[in-house]
């Protein structure tokens, strides 16, 4: 598949080392702070921060992960019910700050749907928003506070996080819309169910 | 997925497991203080019941409730069926209103089917005659599942009144063509003569398969369908088929015990068994909410169902001067 690599696996390791440092001196600590990703590979991103705020603050950050699919808005548009993926939030986040972690920020519909999700859990003291890539065309009114990388693209490219977690490695991807292949020969997230 | 879920031999066996798989996500919803999704807001699901029903009803309900659809219930009494409305009728006013989904319990085998090509919306079969009973099959398969991990090579016995059971037929089917061993035991008399073609075992002796088993599902013994004598008498029938107490310790460490409700504690479950630990009927219940719920998203949750409601249509135009001509 021709698609050119905008972040190697370097790039994102920092990436993701100076995002928890951020989330980390915005929140003055990370005692109030818990992280919940959104299905797929979000989740994946929240724990590698996680991972690396306990390693930076020398203590155990809960993390979850949010499948938004249920609160989509084209729920009935789309020719088949979208795939459903797991939600686990096994801690309260009523008084929390929740910071919310997604691998691409595009249209802002999935953070407008996960926005929706996370207050039927409970009522955070602020919701905030980290994202690997920002690769603008937004249509809704979100911004990210938390940044890896901004990428300018256009409408039609495909911008894919790759992840060791699912995929084997760990890199940003653009694909060439002109040869594209199907959107279905994406690596999907196999194995949900152990 | 097709536009409805009329009989188990609808679906294949991958999408048995998506139903399976996408039910595992609802049943972390029923797990939360806000116990609700929006995902089917604006949709309307009419519960259609001319049977009465407690569990099912309820757990259509409250499963379309938890998808944040409107929900119209409405039973035969009290209602313009008691006034000699018809099916048809009744489902065209149902369609008029706008029904996006109707879920329909029938004493006549087929009821759903016919219904189909009367109206647009989805139809779900919560029961139709002795004919099928997918969604209790469903979560039996997905509470199977959950317990003991797989499906695949499952031993299971289907114990009891087989022959006007919705629910063994529907369970059977769905068993085999997930590669579970089914047997059914009970009396000669309850056991349907094409039984064996539909790829199980039969066996008249229920001491002889307790001990190989990985679940027991014992049926309820289901007296007002049954219009003649099937076997001398109650008590009999529970000396010889009912699941008692020694019986149940011939089941393996582990075996389950399964029974779709109401049950008639003392005729095919002791009370005692009932209450056992591996006895799992309450979870089938919970696990029914999360089951329908994803049926329901699957059926509804796409704009696919319209189109399959717009065939299904074309269906009904070819078919409904037949209709008219048998007088249905």
């Amino acid at each position: 598949m021709p698609a050119a690599r905008l972040m190697d696996e370097a790039e994102v390791r920092r990436a993701v080392t100076r995002i928890a440092h951020e989330i980390i001196e915005r929140n003055k600590g990370a005692e109030a702070v818990v992280l919940v990703g959104i299905a797929a590979r979000g989740d994946d991103l929240a724990r590698r921060l996680a991972a690396e705020i306990g390693r930076i603050e020398g203590r155990t950050v809960p993390v979850g992960a949010l499948d938004i699919t249920f609160y989509r808005d084209d729920i009935g548009i789309r020719a088949e019910a979208p795939e459903v993926h797991e939600t686990r939030i096994d801690f309260d986040i009523n008084g929390w700050t929740v910071v919310l972690v997604d691998d691409v920020l595009f249209t802002g519909r999935t953070i407008r749907s996960a926005l929706d999700a996370l207050v039927d859990f409970g009522r955070p003291t602020a919701i905030q928003l980290a994202v690997l890539v920002d690769r603008g065309h937004r249509e809704l009114p979100i911004r990210a506070d938390f940044v890896g990388k901004n990428v300018p693209t256009r409408r039609d490219e495909d911008v894919r996080v790759i992840l060791r977690e699912v995929d084997g490695e760990d890199a940003v991807l653009v694909d060439d819309p002109v040869t594209r292949e199907p959107a279905t020969n994406r690596p999907g997230r196999e194995g949900m169910r152990a | 997925m097709n536009g409805h879920l009329l009989s188990i031999h609808d679906l294949s066996a991958d999408e048995i497991v998506r139903i399976l798989d996408t039910a595992e996500s609802f049943r972390e919803v029923g797990t939360r203080v806000i116990k609700k999704v929006p995902a089917l807001r604006g949709r309307t699901v009419v519960n259609l019941f001319y049977e009465n029903s407690t569990r099912t009803r309820i757990s259509f309900e409250l499963a379309a409730k938890r998808l944040s659809a409107d929900v119209i219930n409405f039973s035969t009494s009290g209602s313009s069926v008691s006034k000699g409305e018809s099916l048809k009728d009744t489902a065209l006013t149902l369609q008029a209103m706008g029904a996006d989904a109707i879920v329909i319990r029938h004493s006549s085998s087929g009821a759903p089917l016919t219904l189909t090509r009367w109206v647009k919306g989805s139809v779900l079969n919560a029961g139709d005659g002795t004919h099928e009973h997918p969604t209790q099959a469903l979560l039996d398969l997905y509470t199977m599942r959950d317990r003991l991990g797989r499906l695949d090579g499952l031993r299971v016995a289907i114990v009891g009144d087989v022959m006007h059971s919705r629910v063994a037929r529907s369970l059977s089917f769905a068993l085999v063509k997930m590669g579970a061993e089914v047997t059914l035991v009970g009396p000669p008399t309850l056991i349907p003569p094409d039984a064996p073609a539909w790829g199980v075992r039969v066996s008249h002796q229920i001491g002889a398969v307790l001990p190989e088993l990985d679940v027991c599902y014992v049926l309820r013994v289901q007296r007002e369908r049954q219009r003649q004598q099937y076997f001398p008498s109650v008590r009999e029938y529970a000396r010889l088929f009912g699941l008692s107490r020694e019986r149940a310790e011939m089941l393996p460490d582990g075996a389950l015990v399964m029974h779709p409700g109401p049950m008639n504690r003392g005729v095919e479950i002791d009370s005692d068994v009932a209450d056992l630990p591996r006895a799992v009927i309450e979870e089938q219940v919970t696990n029914g909410i999360a089951v329908r719920m994803s049926l329901l998203y699957l059926l509804l949750g796409g704009s696919g169902s319209q189109a399959a409601g717009g065939s299904a249509d074309e269906a009904g135009a070819v078919r409904l001067p037949e209709e008219v001509a048998t007088g249905a």
